[in-house]
């Protein structure tokens, strides 16, 4: 049984009332101010309504109706009319007992018409004596048809799982797979994601138009990639996810709710994506990293908004509940390593498995040697050990540089490798971290880089080496482009500077 | 946002008889639909007041009380932690449960992740450098 259609929810509807009561008492129940009762209250109910039923809905109605039309832009159109029926019908009428399944009939129809339509065009231009081909071919006639419609509502996640790999294909400029990404998936509007991005609008929906035009041209496919190409796709989708959520994270507060928002999605869509694809190690590794920063927004900024970094944290104001999601997630990671990939590739391409010690990664490898960790399980190994720790001190430095030094493996970069650096001077000692940040220093990518000064100062401080410690915090105040961290950088530098004084005069100080 | 829908006790919940199996079975698809939305959080479901009990403060004083409590309809019996864009969000879930009677109640969750409510004052709070800025320094992160 489709359980809302068999146990209505709510009150039962009155006599000619219809189900719009039910909606508008939950509504009110919810003690909404504004009372002045009437029309306007009912059609401001249905438009909210409409709003959270497209939320749900609208990923599944457009990845359905694109496994029939072959066409996720058409897809979208077709889902966008159905839209547009409901916000017509519905404040009238009351909104349907179950209005997924009423926006899914009703945007069937329509690809019946748009399909049939095709279908005469293509017979009439066959007459003729002329050939075209048509997206919706092989789903395009008669019975045929009628039955990928009743498809429709099985494979609903298969559906899914491929409108993201579509949304997020390596034919698309990064940009137009996030806006892809969030308007498809997400439900989001252009202006939505216009704000979300501190895009204009117009940006945003020639992107989108213009995404929609690039999959149609290369008649992208509308499936789930296989073999090799998997790990490939699936490595464009996690990053677009990511995007979405630094995007998000980067401006945790502030007064425009969309961006925080962007975290929100990013989150909603990774936890998405890991129930359609819960033997991808990295897509739980992905989730996991995402669950835990998340989990941290709270004590990132100080009461004047200043950031506060993590070491200092609160971490009282730590989500205990996204903390013990993303654990879990990353144990669901390490258990879908230890299992043999299944008709699938692993999520990175990577070869060879990182030597990162006996107590990382999973415990037991029962059937086949684990998938090594890829990018995301090992971000979120990191993130987990600072989420497990009760006081900064409590930290596990040792196994963090362990698992900095797999990441450099899988994803060598001089940042990583700064991040390590910092590891192992918490665990070993500042020597330790010295000695990898002296490597750095000729970095190009790093050459303006305030942190590298800046930790490296750490360092030469903690080792007594105050007057060479002086000079790098300034240099860093000097690089950075954040206010408050310059002023922090001075303090710094000048309290190294007078520990310098203080140990240049004998007995002094 | 988050919003904790709360499951009402009745007097069948009070007297511990569990839901029939087909329920049982529309409530696992109803929380299969949560989870493969990505909205679900955590929800659980409570066993009766006769084996809780209630500790009331008096002038500082705390009395402790055993269950059963008689207020069948004013207690909880369980609850599903959501997260949402909108209230309208979490009300279209909730007329989503597949219950025959009975009720629940929507109740906004204070969250420090959302807009600025919780201990961050609203406008306040600046712009922040992004985790990978955040990173190097003292603070090695993910």
């Amino acid at each position: 049984m489709t359980s809302s259609e068999d146990s209505p929810p709510g009150p039962p509807p009155t006599a000619g009332a219809g189900h719009a009561d039910a909606d508008a008492d939950a509504d009110a129940g919810q003690g909404d101010a504004d009372g002045a009762a009437g029309q306007g209250d009912a059609a401001a109910d249905a438009g909210r309504a409409i709003d959270a039923v497209w939320r749900i809905e609208s990923a599944r109605l457009i990845a359905g109706l694109a496994r029939i039309v072959r066409d996720v832009g058409l897809a979208e159109e077709l889902a966008q009319d159905a839209l547009v029926a409901a916000l017509e019908q519905w404040p009238h009428s009351g909104v349907p007992r179950n209005p997924g399944a009423w926006l899914m009939a009703t945007a069937k129809h329509r690809a019946v018409d748009s399909l049939r339509r095709k279908d005469v065009l293509r017979r009439k231009i066959d007459e003729l004596g002329h050939r075209l081909t048509v997206e919706g071919e092989g789903a395009g006639t008669g019975s045929e048809l009628d039955e990928a419609l009743d498809r429709m509502e099985d494979d609903i996640g298969d559906d899914l799982l491929r409108l993201v790999f579509t949304a997020c294909h390596p034919v698309l400029s990064t940009e137009a797979r996030v806006a892809l990404t969030l308007r498809l998936l997400g439900g989001l509007t252009t202006k939505e994601i216009a704000r979300a991005f501190l895009t204009p609008e117009s940006t945003v929906a020639q992107r989108i138009v213009r995404a929609k035009r690039t999959l149609a041209d290369a008649k992208v496919p509308f499936e789930v990639p296989k073999g090799d190409e998997l790990a490939v796709r699936l490595a464009s989708v996690l990053e677009v996810l990511y995007l979405i959520f630094n995007e998000g994270y980067a401006a945790t507060t502030g007064d425009d709710w969309m961006r925080p928002a962007l975290c929100a999605e990013a989150l909603r869509l990774g936890r998405v994506l890991a129930e359609l694809a819960p033997g991808e190690p990295e897509v739980h590794g992905l989730v996991a990293l995402m669950e835990i920063q998340a989990s941290r927004t709270g004590a990132r900024t100080g009461p004047s908004g200043e950031p506060v970094l993590l070491l200092d944290q609160d971490r009282g104001h730590w989500d205990h509940v996204l903390i013990r999601r993303g654990l879990a997630a990353l144990e669901r990671a390490e258990r879908a390593a230890a299992e043999p990939a299944t008709g699938s590739e692993p999520a990175t391409g990577s070869g060879g498995a990182p030597d990162v010690g006996p107590d990382v990664g999973p415990d037991e490898g029962a059937g086949g040697p684990p998938r090594p960790p890829g990018p995301y399980r090992l971000q979120a190994g990191i993130a987990a050990c600072h989420a497990r720790a009760r006081t900064a001190q409590e930290t596990d430095w040792v196994r963090i540089a362990a698992l900095y030094a797999a990441l450099a493996r899988v994803v060598p970069s001089p940042v990583v490798e700064l991040n390590r650096a910092v590891a192992l001077s918490m665990a070993f000692g500042p020597a330790a971290g010295l000695a990898l940040v002296d490597e750095l220093v000729s970095e190009p990518v790093l050459k303006d880089y305030h942190l590298l000064p800046s930790v490296r100062g750490d360092l030469l401080a903690k080792l007594g080496r105050h007057a060479e410690a002086y000079a790098e915090l300034s240099r860093a105040a000097g690089l950075t482009r954040n206010e408050r961290e310059r002023a922090l950088l001075l303090a710094r530098a000048e309290a190294s500077a007078a520990a310098a004084r203080g140990g240049a005069v004998p007995g002094g100080g | 946002m988050r919003f904790m829908v709360l499951v009402r006790a009745d007097e069948r919940s009070e007297a511990g008889v569990l839901p029939a199996e087909d329920m049982t079975d529309a409530m696992d698809r109803y929380n299969d639909e949560l989870v493969r939305a990505g909205v679900l959080l955590a929800g659980e479901g409570l066993r009766p007041s006769t084996e809780g009990a209630r500790v009331t403060f008096s002038g500082g004083r705390a009395t402790v009380t055993e269950g059963p409590f008689a207020e069948a309809g004013e207690l909880i019996a369980g609850y599903w932690l959501i997260e949402v864009s909108s209230k309208a969000e979490a009300v279209q879930w909730a007329t989503r449960i597949p219950f025959e009677d009975g009720a629940v109640e929507l109740r906004r969750v204070f969250d420090a992740t959302d807009h600025p409510a919780g201990t961050v004052l609203p406008g306040t709070a600046g712009k922040e450098r992004t985790p990978r800025e955040e990173r190097p320094r003292n603070a090695p992160q993910a």
